[in-house]
């Protein structure tokens, strides 16, 4: 099949991206903490895209920015799905009461605005990368736990899953041969979203104080630092806000062909 | 000679698939095919799913589905090709002149509205006749096509009245607006038998007391043979054969409409047997949370090689019974013994032995099956699961199991989506033999297979019982598939077993009224069974 541009467009992006986190210390013209130049200063040959409130040069921040801004979402992702698929495909297929404690405890968690838990459970909780990844894996895993259950109450009514239920199969094989393979694809687009959440999470967190903390940067951070700057008609605020919707929509572009390619599979729900 | 109401002269339809994975192809759906209808006759379409009946069906109204394109020939009503036709124009002859009866009328009728305004708004829409005429004409109708009530039948909601009225009053939602041509597409397929005939020799009367000319679209060549002047046989979007019914039936030619005619013409001879392999004995079932019995008092029992039939029609508690075998619905009370052990009510108390021995066959193959596992993975779970075979062990059983079920090399690593009905159903049989079961349950497997492919997957499971002694407890609607096949048959009705015992004692006279119903309703192959049947029972309830 041919790949469409928009997808060719998102997935070199991303891998710009990845590339550029992963070898943060060996791409940085700078150190991360150092004040190498005056307050501010424009764009330039020896500043690429000038400097910060300190004289701090963007660009190097902005590199190693990238790093700790995907790993952390990426981290509390994978997390999150890790934790509310598999809660999800659990409830659906043990159904009763099982079921009602897993989703009414998910209601709980989602009756609250998940910022606000967020600053109230960092407030008292150390503020380290551990707890943060935590903390917004365990916040988004609600909704994943919504949607693999609800893909995953439509799966466990077919024939084919009542069939390895009477075949005697455990509940292992069930959600991961049975049911898993069929909800991939939903599932799929979905981390492609959640991803990009957490990646606005965290700089939401950071800009507020209490997500990355120094001398670790993120592109919250970084706008929350140089907010100033946009008084005063400089670039500096808007170079780590456009890294962060670069991202979004590039990781964007290739979820979405993931899931066209996904749904067109062999028998799956879109063939 | 009349000129014809509708004329069809080498009419061509083409469609572009977009099958996964790969280019986009073009495919020819319908061929050259010529046909005509004049006033007053029935034209029947007949063939398998995929033969381009309904698609010819829709081009009388010079309508396709989403990208099916009319590319070549001519479809002339009246006289003028409506195949060129400009939108306006198909738009007032749609509903007007030529109206649609689809298969399924619970899908087809608006739930919030009321049957009335529903089947008088296509005559308002066009303008063919004031609201108060309509509504007369309406009830007319509903008393012509023998519906109960027929002056306040309008005022109910669809949900009110049963699929065969149901399938009525769309019939007279068609022939309200007095149409030239009226399309049936599989009007009565999703009726029981009992239901069926009732509809059939409805509009059997309303098609011949109106005028209209009518298209009828079915896979059932005993059907059509009871509503049909004229037949066309396809196969594949080209002509097989076209003629007379008479000539159809009786005279075919073709070797495929020969084999359609005769087709469900296996010989089984009754075998009678020895000690049963399962025996369910008083068992008395109803869903969770519900105060109705579905199953009361069911008791029925099959010997090894042996097949035992449960007919009846849909509610009758059919399915639900190898729902109470399988431990998928614990029955209240009553014993269920498998192989000379009890079994548990529910699911969770059973052996791995009970599970193994105890197999089933669904009715939609399609989704008994997981879409993304391979036929390989299919069919060799089970070896795993139960033997533990690995390798080239299994690869080996795998290739046997289906050498077993004639599908041969190459199919392991296909998906299901990749196979046509037939072999998914076999595959599933494969699946259920890899257990080397005693006993399999089959879920109407047939009933979701054109004629001639069903007669295959019949002949396999005959063939594979008498090569494994494994029983089978067939559950059907469909009793020319029983008289092919059982050793014992159960009727049920009503969560009941109303008759029981072997094939020769069920279906010999005397029956009990409900049994008399059901075999009677069965259409056959023969031109006015339809008028002798209603005449029998015209006069019998004159006798009493």
């Amino acid at each position: 099949m041919k790949m469409p541009l928009s997808a060719l467009i998102g997935l070199v992006l991303t891998g710009l991206f990845l590339f550029v986190a992963i070898f943060a210390q060996f791409l940085a013209p700078y150190p991360i903490d150092s004040a190498v130049g005056g307050v501010w200063e424009s764009p330039s040959s020896t500043y690429l895209l000038g400097t910060d409130t300190i004289g701090r040069d963007i660009l190097s921040r902005l590199i190693y920015g990238a790093q700790v801004t995907i790993f952390v979402a990426a981290a509390s992702s994978i997390l999150a799905f890790s934790l509310g698929a598999i809660l999800g495909f659990v409830a659906a297929t043990k159904g009763g009461w099982v079921d009602q404690v897993l989703s009414r405890l998910v209601d709980l968690v989602m009756a609250i605005p998940s910022l606000i838990i967020a600053l109230v459970v960092l407030s008292v909780l150390p503020l380290n990368l551990t707890v943060l990844i935590l903390v917004m894996g365990v916040l988004d895993a609600t909704r994943v736990f919504r949607l693999s259950r609800a893909v995953a109450v439509d799966i466990t009514v077919m024939d084919y899953v009542e069939a390895a239920r009477l075949r005697g199969e455990g509940g292992g094989w069930i959600i991961f041969r049975e049911i898993l393979p069929n909800a991939l694809s939903p599932l799929v687009a979905e981390f492609g979203l959640r991803f990009i959440f957490a990646v606005l999470f965290i700089s939401t967190l950071s800009f507020l104080g209490l997500g990355i903390q120094p001398p670790l940067t993120d592109w919250g951070g970084m706008v929350k630092e140089n907010k100033d700057a946009l008084v005063y008609g400089k670039s500096a605020a808007l170079m780590p806000a456009m890294a962060i919707a670069a991202l979004a929509i590039s990781v964007n572009l290739v979820a979405d062909w993931i899931l066209s390619r996904t749904t067109s599979l062999k028998g799956g729900r879109g063939a | 000679m009349p000129e014809p109401l509708l004329d069809i002269r080498n009419l061509r339809i083409e469609a572009t698939s977009y099958p996964p994975g790969e280019p986009p192809r073009h495919v020819v759906l319908v061929d050259d095919v010529s046909v005509s209808v004049e006033k007053g006759k029935v034209l029947g379409l007949i063939g398998e799913s995929g033969a381009g009946k309904s698609t010819i069906g829709l081009s009388a109204m010079a309508y396709g589905r989403g990208g099916v394109r009319l590319t070549g020939g001519q479809i002339l009503l009246n006289g003028r090709d409506i195949r060129e036709a400009p939108v306006g124009a198909l738009r007032n002859l749609r509903g007007k002149e030529v109206t649609y009866v689809a298969q399924s009328a619970a899908a087809a009728f608006n739930p919030a509205r009321k049957l009335m305004e529903q089947v008088i708004e296509t005559s308002l829409a066009h303008g063919v006749m004031p609201k108060a005429e309509a509504e007369a004409r309406a009830r007319s109708l509903f008393a012509q096509l023998g519906l109960p009530n027929p002056d306040t039948f309008g005022d109910r909601y669809p949900h009110q009245v049963s699929g065969g009225q149901l399938q009525r009053a769309m019939t007279a939602m068609a022939l309200c607006p007095k149409p030239d041509l009226v399309i049936f597409d599989e009007p009565t397929t999703a009726l029981d038998v009992t239901t069926q005939i009732d509809v059939l020799a409805a509009i059997k009367r309303a098609i011949h007391e109106t005028g209209v000319a009518a298209l009828y679209i079915t896979h059932d060549l005993a059907v059509v043979a009871q509503v049909a002047d004229d037949i066309l046989v396809l196969r594949h979007g080209k002509k097989v054969e076209y003629g007379s019914t008479d000539h159809i039936i009786n005279r075919p030619e073709q070797t495929y409409t020969q084999a359609l005619v005769s087709v469900r013409s296996i010989d089984h001879v009754e075998k009678t047997a020895a000690k049963p392999v399962l025996t369910v004995s008083n068992v008395t079932a109803r869903y969770r949370g519900t105060h109705f019995d579905v199953l009361k008092n069911v008791s029925v029992d099959v010997a090894p090689g042996q097949t035992l039939a449960i007919v009846g029609e849909s509610g009758s508690g059919k399915s639900t019974l190898a729902r109470a075998i399988t431990g998928l619905l614990p029955p209240t009370s009553g014993r269920i013994t498998f192989a000379g052990r009890d079994l548990s009510r529910d699911l969770a108390g059973r052996t791995k032995d009970d599970l193994r021995e105890l197999q089933m066959i669904y009715q939609m193959a399609d989704v008994a099956m997981n879409p993304r596992q391979t036929v390989g993975t299919i069919i060799g779970r089970p070896l795993e699961f139960y033997f533990g075979l690995k390798g080239e062990e299994k690869r080996k059983r795998i290739q046997e199991l289906l050498d077993q079920i004639e599908m041969g090399k190459g199919y392991e690593n296909r998906y299901p989506a990749e196979l046509s009905g037939g072999q998914k159903q076999r595959v599933c049989i494969a699946r259920a033999l890899a257990a080397k079961p005693k006993l399999i349950i089959c879920d109407e497997v047939t009933s979701a297979l054109d004629p001639l492919v069903a007669d295959g997957i019949l002949k396999l499971l005959l063939e594979l019982q008498a090569q494994q002694q494994v029983a089978y407890l067939f559950i059907t609607h469909d009793l020319a598939t029983v008289k092919a096949i059982a050793d014992k048959i159960a009727v049920m009705y009503k969560g009941e077993v109303r008759r029981y015992g072997s094939k020769t004692d069920v279906l010999t006279p005397p029956f009990d009224d409900y049994t008399d119903l059901l075999l009677s309703s069965v259409p056959e192959m023969r031109l006015g069974w339809l008028e002798e049947v209603l005449a029998h029972r015209k006069m019998e309830s004159a006798g009493n």
